[in-house]
């Protein structure tokens, strides 16, 4: 499943959920408690906010871990285990990438940086959603790995405004299928 | 504990504070309907309903983001002295200072931008002023720079006076936040709210700000010797520390409008508790180490900063959810509230702050970064929670106060129009942001592909909706804040709510 389009769900979800629990407390709001209806209201009120903490408290500590045990960003001061690797130059305003054809199927490691101010290297695949992303920064060099499933062309287009030509400010990068297939 | 009168002598606004307030006001409202002219103009741009040449959406862009950001913070610096002022002694020449200084630096960011053309946006990101190609002079990246440099030293003033006005009554500002509750002891019922949340920002804010203005003086510095360079990766944890906690503090002030003003609409106690006193104590932790996450894409960032960046994004979901929305559900159920413009914009508020926050802890997340960082999947969880929360804070103080003067709260047929054409707008403008991060739209771009222009004209459609209701608003609240209070004074009408 594309990432974006799971994102976007649980996004419409929670966002949903909190607007169905505001609903309700406002649909609600409208029948007045006597005092003992408020005492008893205050207590499972109590009971709830501890039941919503553990609630988000497990789900705090079971997501950090799975999104984080395999750490999405490479080690920046070490080998990394990629056969192809493409030098890749922002400036305003366009882009220098060598070689700017790559296989399918195969880790490729992008080593990214820019002559002049910020810039973001985000790559779309075909069907016009990113993949993949790391910002072009003028004295640091940002090392990206990934591997593209699907052979195509790929548009490279810069993400982090950086003047009057920042939109057209992108180029093509051609993933090949993989030698042997 | 925040009163449970409708409107109490002691908020009562007269004289030299009458006028400080209004000015606040009536600027603030005003300055929200130019700034959301402004972001309609873009979103039609990008619909291609409107041609602007790109030079000029980028000006529009620098504009409708510093004068944003500014504006709200303005506003809610008006909401944090209203209430503040019951408790504490503060100097009314350091609200007006305040004032003068942001209107001193307004100025200067207008001519900047509109003169000078600078257009490096409200981040101001090292060293785009400096590389302009041509289009923006340096003397205009400089002048910007000085506007924000004077807004942010009539912030510290105000804060300054509030801090020493708290520590003058409570001792110190960890009493003033109420530390000395955390484990035990019986808390002071009568310890406010509005104290613990003026605190928060003051220690925060201040820390920005300082942040901030070691930023700009380097980048001044820069901008008259080119010859002397920053490193890139420095400047931008600075700014965006700076940016991050100044835009924060407008959450946390306005918020002290729900805390003073919901108990009085639903006629029931809000009392303070451990677990406000804990999520403020954490939030104030959180706000200012939770900055890095707008360096997630910055892979030469230290691994542990990216890690810090992602778990206090999350963690920070945590007393919004917990204490926050959760104590004004509470405090709003089975109230028997009357629904009257004020009462509507705070539980509006509440929602907004509570949803919006869900799509901003996601894209905290260093995965989702990877292909949402800079996609208008950002504009549409901030525009969330700042649209249809913290402007729906202040715009309940506003009409609050106009009903003070009109002795009951507002509530005429155009107010009950004016709202749910707001609300409606709102959820519909924000929704066609998140969706276009979803389809990977980026942000802060002059001309769209055809592909993107559907979830733009989306978009410009609720952004109508909005600035129309919030035209109205500022109609009304100016009218309404000019009218000279009735003799007899505020404080006689509607203690019915009391009790
Ligand atoms: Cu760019």
């Amino acid at each position: 499943m594309i990432l974006q389009n799971a994102v976007w769900a649980v996004a419409l979800c929670g966002m949903g959920l909190v607007a169905l629990v505001f609903i309700h407390v406002i649909i609600q709001a409208g029948k007045p408690a006597d005092e003992a209806a408020t005492r008893k209201s205050a207590r499972t009120a109590r009971m709830l906010q501890g039941w919503l903490f553990a609630v988000l408290l497990v789900g705090f500590v079971a997501g950090s871990w799975a999104t984080l045990h395999r750490f999405p960003i490479p080690l920046q001061h070490a080998a990394l285990p990629a056969k192809q690797v493409v030098e890749v130059v922002g400036r305003q305003w366009s882009w220098q990438i060598t070689p700017a054809t790559v296989q399918a199927g195969s880790l490729v490691e992008f080593r990214v940086t820019s002559d002049d101010v910020n810039h973001g290297f985000a790559l779309y695949a075909p069907d016009g959603r990113i993949v993949t992303q790391t910002q072009a920064m003028p004295g640091y060099t940002n090392k990206l790995l990934h591997a593209f499933r699907e052979p195509g062309t790929y548009t490279v287009q810069c993400l982090e405004y950086c003047g009057l030509g920042h939109v057209p400010m992108k180029t093509t990068l051609e993933v090949v299928a993989a030698r042997g297939e | 504990m925040a009163s449970l009168v409708m409107f109490p002598e002691d908020e009562r606004l007269a004289g030299g504070e009458r006028v400080a307030f209004n000015l606040y006001m009536i600027t603030a409202a005003a300055l929200f309907v130019l700034m959301m002219l402004i972001g309609l103009t873009m979103r039609t741009a990008q619909a291609k309903w409107l041609n602007v040449p790109p030079d000029l959406f980028y000006n529009l862009l620098s504009m409708h983001g510093a004068g944003m950001v500014g504006t709200m913070a303005l506003a809610t610096t008006a909401v944090m002295w209203f209430f503040l002022r019951k408790y504490v002694r503060l100097h009314l020449w350091a609200f007006v200072a305040n004032y003068v200084l942001f209107m001193l630096g307004a100025l200067c960011i207008i001519v900047s931008i509109f003169v000078g053309g600078y257009g490096a946006l409200w981040t101001f990101l090292y060293p785009l002023p400096l590389d302009s190609a041509g289009l923006w002079t340096s003397w205009s990246a400089a002048l910007f720079m000085l506007g924000y440099l004077l807004i942010g030293v009539g912030s510290l003033l105000f804060y300054l006076d509030a801090a020493a006005a708290i520590i003058k009554v409570h001792g110190n500002l960890g009493r003033a936040l109420g530390l000395q509750w955390l484990f035990g002891g019986t808390i002071d019922p009568n310890h406010p709210k509005a104290v613990v949340a003026s605190t928060m920002v003051i220690i925060a804010n201040s820390l920005g700000i300082l942040a901030g203005a070691v930023v700009l003086v380097m980048s001044l510095i820069t901008v008259f010797d080119p010859q002397i360079t920053l490193n890139a990766l420095v400047a931008k944890n600075l700014i965006y520390w700076f940016g991050h906690m100044y835009i924060n503090a407008t959450i946390y002030m306005g918020v002290i409008a729900v805390y003073e003003l919901l108990p009085r609409y639903t006629g029931k106690p809000y009392p303070i508790s451990r677990p406000f006193l804990w999520s403020w104590a954490v939030s104030t932790v959180f706000v200012i180490v939770v900055f890095p996450h707008h360096l997630l894409m910055d892979f030469a960032q230290p691994r542990w900063l990216a890690i810090v960046g992602q778990v206090v994004s999350w963690g920070a979901g945590f007393p919004v959810f917990l204490v926050t929305a959760y104590g004004a559900l509470a405090n709003l159920y089975r109230s028997n509230i009357r629904w009257t413009m004020p009462s509507r914009l705070l539980a509006l508020s509440m929602f907004g702050w509570a949803a919006g926050i869900v799509p901003a802890i996601m894209d905290g997340t260093i995965h989702v970064n990877l292909v949402m960082h800079n996609t208008q999947w950002v504009p549409g969880h901030f525009h969330f929670y700042l649209l249809l929360g913290v402007l729906a804070m202040v715009l309940a103080l506003m009409f609050h106060e106009i009903g003070s003067r009109a002795h009951a709260p507002p509530n005429s047929g155009a107010d009950k129009l004016g709202f749910p054409m707001y609300l409606a707008g709102g959820l519909i403008f924000v929704l066609a942001f998140l969706d276009a991060g979803h389809l990977s739209v980026p942000r802060r771009m002059a001309e769209h592909l055809p592909a993107w222009t559907f979830t733009d004209k989306l978009g410009s459609v609720g952004a109508i909706l909005v600035v129309l209701a919030m035209l109205y608003f500022a109609t009304r609240i100016t009218i309404g804040l000019l009218k000279t209070p009735k003799p007899g004074g505020v404080g006689v009408g509607t203690p019915d709510t009391a009790g």
